[in-house]
């Protein structure tokens, strides 16, 4: 058994990036590229789910990299928290997959296309959220981030148009600016220490003077806290997502921010036991929280207000973190795995709101209902979820984090448990209006009008309005939607199984031991 | 030995110096700060390796005289990053500069939108009272309004040019909807995305 976690841990890394060559070498092939990205994907999602399995019965494991002994080499370490991510992160960048290739069937023309590079950059990306997840050494875990933010870069600048650009420049800086903190922290804690291996550094930071551990761990938590941005790390976000790709955004929106959160998990639990900032990290959580929907609340472009749901519901995850008991961490890791779900299914659906409405913005939108139901029902199953609605998982979630505050007690957690009820109710009424003007109220007729008298004959091929209807969603982009709402049913009907796993991984977290037993087996950690 | 003033005296300068060049609107600035901040990493990573000593190269006599070549390692790797991640911040100054003629980061158009609107339900409001950024397309007059593409005056680049704001993202999209490309592309301007 041993042999065969040996094998199949490096491969959500190696596999992704071997893709990626590929990829890159059939670039004139986008059907060959096509299905070689899709077949690269599903093996990941397939070990991913064999080493959750195994890491879920016997414990956690850990593979060194070449086969230099601990702590001189670089390891791998496979618990219940790091598989777990890597299922959830697998499944997403494999639905969105789908979902992209649908959208670049559909719009054709892939022979002298310019993109060829989007396939090999996301299974960069793939590689790179793998790595963070498995990394079992801080530099190990900044290399992780570097390489999908890499990728990230190359993704949300796609094409370089001028909103692109402007978009992704301020996406660039800040990301520079967190790693380089992130990488100045590194050398602070090699410094202080004499080791980056995470096992080794959860000992040895323990011996440490207090000053010195809180001013590392406030250096890693701003460095992460940008990657997830948790306020008032958060300004970029909104700003730099909605201008992208539907697909990209959608994978950066599901994905990017929750390898910040993780990040954050393993410095509070494996790195800094001792809570020393999670008084500090608790009011982060509410004005994450607040300040996030109110402003979802002002958008009228959808993509936007999802951008600041985003951001504010990063502060439920944080509020379970800060809270620092095994309730706490299991409820974000559960929030997680919701909410990378679901914020993926809403960037989706919206993509196919702007295919099917020629636009995001709510105020020229009406009248989707009627004219695609299936398109309203992809839509507002999710959005009741990310509402939090009972009995979707998004009400598991909040139910458990809300359990989690009430038990701790106090000021601040009672504080944060009204912040959370409000944030949540607030979330409908954004849900709620866009709702209400993108699918419910009638098409406006001025709307209409531009619709058919300008852009329809304008397209050339289809006249007829059931043709449109036909038209514009391709199939494969409905059922990978359809795929992802799916999903985010199953998280919900299976909440009990999954809530089982993030308890037990939030109290291996805890425990530490598990960990640290994985890495250095029998051997005394000095 | 003794530690180093030195070091850490260079390090707090280029630190100093990198943040406030990030700050800048200029990229060029922005970019020269990132390298200056890069190197600040990267001497600080030095620095942790402790005082200086021989190369490490085994096999050694006294493992105390040699340096701590981890710091170096990492170094190495810090490098290559930061040589990467320029060369792309590189191309994206250039290619802003070849779209909107400026290299100094634009104001977003839809938040300077969301910020100076005075009410938030649009249903109720007479649409001759509204801002033009918020009324919706198709009143004819956007399209005039923005650069043409066979006007010899612009530059090829296959994208509107030199207008900042909403005005631009009207005209992007309206501009694409002369051309018939938006059944396929609605986004508006982002005509080109294929996977």
């Amino acid at each position: 058994m041993d042999d065969v976690i040996r094998v199949l841990t490096p491969l959500p890394v190696l596999l992704p990036l071997l893709g990626a060559a590929g990829a890159l070498l059939v670039g004139r092939h986008p059907q060959l590229q096509r299905t070689l990205s899709i077949v690269v994907l599903s093996a990941v999602l397939a070990v991913s789910v064999s080493l959750l399995v195994m890491a879920d019965s016997q414990g956690a494991t850990s593979v060194s990299v070449g086969g230099w002994p601990v702590p001189l080499g670089i390891v791998l370490v496979v618990d219940r928290l790091s598989a777990l991510m890597l299922v959830v992160a697998n499944t997403v960048t494999l639905g969105v997959l789908v979902f992209a290739v649908g959208q670049g069937v559909a719009d054709g023309d892939e022979t002298d296309t310019p993109l060829s590079i989007f396939h090999p950059t996301y299974l960069v990306l793939v590689a790179g959220v793998s790595n963070a997840f498995l990394a079992g050494d801080l530099f190990n875990l900044y290399v992780g981030f570097e390489v999908l933010l890499a990728a990230s870069y190359v993704l949300l600048t796609l094409g370089g148009t001028a909103g692109r650009i402007r978009a992704g420049i301020t996406y660039v800086v800040v990301s520079l600016m967190s790693s380089l903190v992130f990488l100045a922290a590194i050398g602070l804690v090699y410094a202080a220490t004499g080791t980056v291996n995470m096992a080794q550094l959860a000992v040895r930071l323990g011996e440490l003077p207090a000053g010195t551990q809180v001013l590392l761990q406030s250096m890693l938590l701003v460095a992460f806290g940008i990657k997830a941005a948790v306020f008032p790390l958060s300004a970029w976000l909104p700003d730099s997502y909605p201008t992208a790709p539907a697909p990209v955004t959608a994978v950066f929106a599901g994905l990017l921010t929750k390898v910040g959160v993780y990040a954050i998990i393993r410095t509070n639990t494996l790195l800094f036991p001792d809570g020393a900032l999670d008084d500090l990290l608790l009011w982060a959580a509410l004005a994450t929280m607040v300040v996030g929907i109110l402003g979802a609340v002002a958008q009228t472009d959808v993509k936007r207000m999802l951008s600041f749901t985003l951001v504010s519901h990063i502060g439920y995850m944080v509020f379970g973190i800060a809270l620092g008991t095994t309730a706490g961490f299991a409820g974000a890791i559960f929030y997680v795995v919701h909410h990378i779900a679901i914020q993926t299914t809403l960037f989706l659906a919206t993509g196919l709101v702007e295919r099917r409405g020629g636009t995001t913005n709510t105020e020229k939108l009406g009248g989707l209902a009627k004219a695609s139901p299936l398109l309203a029902i992809l839509f507002f199953v999710p959005a009741m979820n990310l509402a939090g609605i009972p009995p979707l998982s998004g009400f598991i979630g909040k139910l458990g984090l809300l359990e989690a505050g009430v038990a701790v007690g106090g000021v601040g957690p009672y504080v944060l448990v009204g912040g959370a009820v409000v944030t949540s109710l607030l979330t409908l009424v954004a849900i709620a209006r866009v709702w209400g003007r993108a699918f419910w109220r009638p098409r406006s007729v001025d709307t209409a009008d531009e619709d058919v008298a300008e852009v329809r004959p304008a397209a050339g091929t289809a006249t007829t309005t059931a043709e449109i209807a036909e038209n514009r969603l391709p199939r494969t982009m409905v059922a990978a939607t359809a795929a992802f709402v799916a999903v985010t049913l199953a998280i919900t009907v299976f909440g009990g199984v999954l809530y089982g796993v993030a308890d037990r991984a939030a109290t291996d977290l805890l425990d530490r031991t598990p960990y640290l037993e994985s890495v250095f087996g029998d051997q005394e950690i000095r | 030995m003794t530690p180093t003033i030195v070091l850490p005296v260079i390090v707090a300068g280029l630190y100093a110096a990198g943040v406030y060049l990030l700050l800048d609107r200029s990229l060029t600035r922005v970019l020269l700060g990132f390298l200056l901040l890069g190197n600040a990493a990267n001497v600080l990573l030095l620095s942790a390796g402790g005082v200086a000593g021989l190369a490490p190269i085994l096999p050694v006599d006294d493992e105390s005289a040699i340096n701590d070549p981890l710091p170096q390692a990492l170094v190495l790797t810090a490098i290559v990053i930061t040589f990467g991640i320029s060369a792309f911040v590189l191309a994206m100054i250039y290619r802003s500069w070849r779209l909107v003629r400026d290299e100094v980061v634009q104001d977003d158009a839809e938040d300077l939108r969301v910020a100076t609107r005075e009410e938030i339900d649009a249903d109720e409001r007479d649409p001759e009272l509204m801002d033009p950024a918020d009324r919706g397309p198709g009143d004819g007059f956007t399209v005039e309004a923005g650069p043409r593409r066979d006007d010899p005056e612009t530059p090829s680049d296959d994208v509107a040019l030199g207008l900042a704001g909403a005005v631009e993202a009207e005209n992007e999209s309206a501009e694409a909807k002369a051309v018939g490309e938006v059944r396929r592309t609605p986004a508006g301007g982002h005509g080109r995305d294929k996977y």
